[in-house]
């Protein structure tokens, strides 16, 4: 059992630690899992989350930056006051745990929904676009200089890519070209500057409590590149859970996201953002095709995923509403 | 000509089994998984009845937009290479609209629940 191995690992880089307890798996597909423990400790149960990727599932997926670069990556944030969880350990290969890292447990929610509908979260709801404004500042800020390697995407480049992955699936949907011509034509090119994007931000990836965002996580799709591309994501309709006049994650406007970046420091570009939103609206439909492939042709048959092939109609609607918008 | 009930009357017999019988006896991640389950007995539901008729409306209104005939599929294809030629665009009459009507034709099947589809009916054309 893992906890064998997690106890040994803990009590060699943990001082006082005799083991571990309480391990359970939280997510996982076969590459990739997240794991829940408590460290046991004189002074207390320390929570715990082991990231990893299992023996034998080393190569990471093209598009990722790999989860060294992703505990690098947290630590940074940690370190430079973006709401992070502490990586408290990098896996060595004499553990046999697979590759990955240990960090501390943050205590809070990242289901969306329930982020978006419980009591609990009230008062944080109409602080958190703002909030997420700053957060973002900070994390495009981290030294570029500390970074670990990581690809860098242009604007042109991310259209090139989702234009193959799209024709890859042969699904001809007229919308999704009308969506591929509009992001050519209105295509700003390279940014001013090129910061960490981390490219994966959005409502579900954050942990939020009573107080606000408590962490960031899902690092996985760090890169280089337009820091406006996080802010477009963020706001993409499908992140929104069905609050869809709230922008930011269902939270609130993007005037307050802008504000709170400019609060930090930093200079919005709200055309760039809305090209970045356009851009990850289609990604998301193009993932949803990549989803029914995978359910048809991969050896994953389940049902979640065939019906996620169905969610593309979802970002159909979407650019139409923000290419041909319909009256007012 | 098959005998009935319809395949319909047959789908929508077997999700109401599993939403009325079943569902109260199980929980956890196979009660996440039975609802998937009903959810994708509901759409394939939609889609019997509705496919039809929504199909022979985008036939012909992608005939008309294209000058051409064909199947439904040879059509959206023939659209799609046009739209990435940029021989049709939105200034094209006629392709907003046809877009528009063919997409939410689309959710009304798959995802009659989602917040912009519910807006855009609201807006009733």
């Amino acid at each position: 059992m893992i906890e064998a191995e997690l106890s040994r690992s803990v009590q060699r880089w943990c001082p006082g630690a005799t083991g571990v307890t309480g391990a359970a798996k939280l997510s996982g597909g076969a590459s990739q899992e997240t794991w829940r423990f408590d460290i046991m400790h004189p002074d207390g149960p320390i929570g715990a989350i082991l990231r990893r990727s299992p023996k034998g599932y080393g190569a990471a997926p093209t598009r990722a930056a790999g989860l060294a670069a992703e505990a690098q990556l947290m630590q940074l944030a940690y370190e430079a006051g973006v709401p992070s969880p502490r990586v408290m350990h990098v896996l060595t290969p004499d553990e046999e745990l697979g590759t990955g890292f240990i960090m501390q447990r943050v205590e809070g929610e990242t289901i969306a929904r329930k982020i978006l509908r419980n009591e609990e979260f009230a008062a944080a709801r109409p602080l958190l676009a703002r909030q997420i404004g700053g957060v973002l500042a900070g994390l495009h800020r981290l030294p570029q200089d500390k970074l670990p390697e990581l690809r860098s995407r242009s604007a042109t480049q991310e259209i090139s890519e989702f234009d193959r992955d799209y024709r890859s699936l042969n699904w001809p949907k007229p919308v999704f070209e009308l969506a591929l011509r509009w992001l050519r034509d209105h295509d700003p090119g390279l940014s001013a500057e090129t910061t960490l994007v981390h490219g994966d931000f959005r409502n579900g990836n954050l942990i939020i409590g009573a107080d606000g965002v408590r962490a960031v996580l899902d690092w996985e799709l760090a890169h280089l590149g337009d820091p406006m591309e996080d802010l477009g994501w963020v706001c993409v309709n499908s992140w929104r859970f069905g609050e869809i006049d709230k922008p930011v994650g269902g939270f609130g406007s993007r005037e307050e996201l802008f504000a709170g970046y400019e609060a930090a420091g930093r200079k919005v570009d709200p055309a760039r953002v809305k090209f970045w939103e356009v851009m990850g609206t289609l990604r998301w439909g193009i993932m949803c095709g990549g989803m029914m492939q995978r359910f048809r042709e991969g050896p994953d048959h389940s049902m979640e995923r065939a019906m996620i092939g169905r969610r593309a109609s979802e970002t159909e609607i979407d650019l139409l509403r923000l290419l041909a918008p319909r009256g007012s | 000509m098959q005998d009935e009930p319809t395949p319909i009357e047959l789908t929508r017999a077997v999700a109401d089994f599993l939403r009325n019988d079943i569902t109260p006896l199980i929980s956890g991640h196979q009660a996440f998984k039975l609802r998937v389950a009903i959810n994708i007995l509901d759409l394939v539901t939609r889609q019997l009845t509705r496919e039809e008729g929504s199909d022979a409306n985008e036939v012909e209104r992608l005939r008309a937009l294209l000058g051409m005939d064909g199947s439904v599929t040879d059509l959206n294809r023939a659209l799609a290479e046009r739209i990435a030629k940029g021989e049709v665009d939105l200034a094209t009459p006629g392709l907003a609209g046809h877009l528009w009507a063919t997409t939410m034709d689309k959710l009304a099947v798959d995802q009659p629940n989602y917040a912009s589809y519910k807006r855009e009916m609201g807006r009733g054309e």
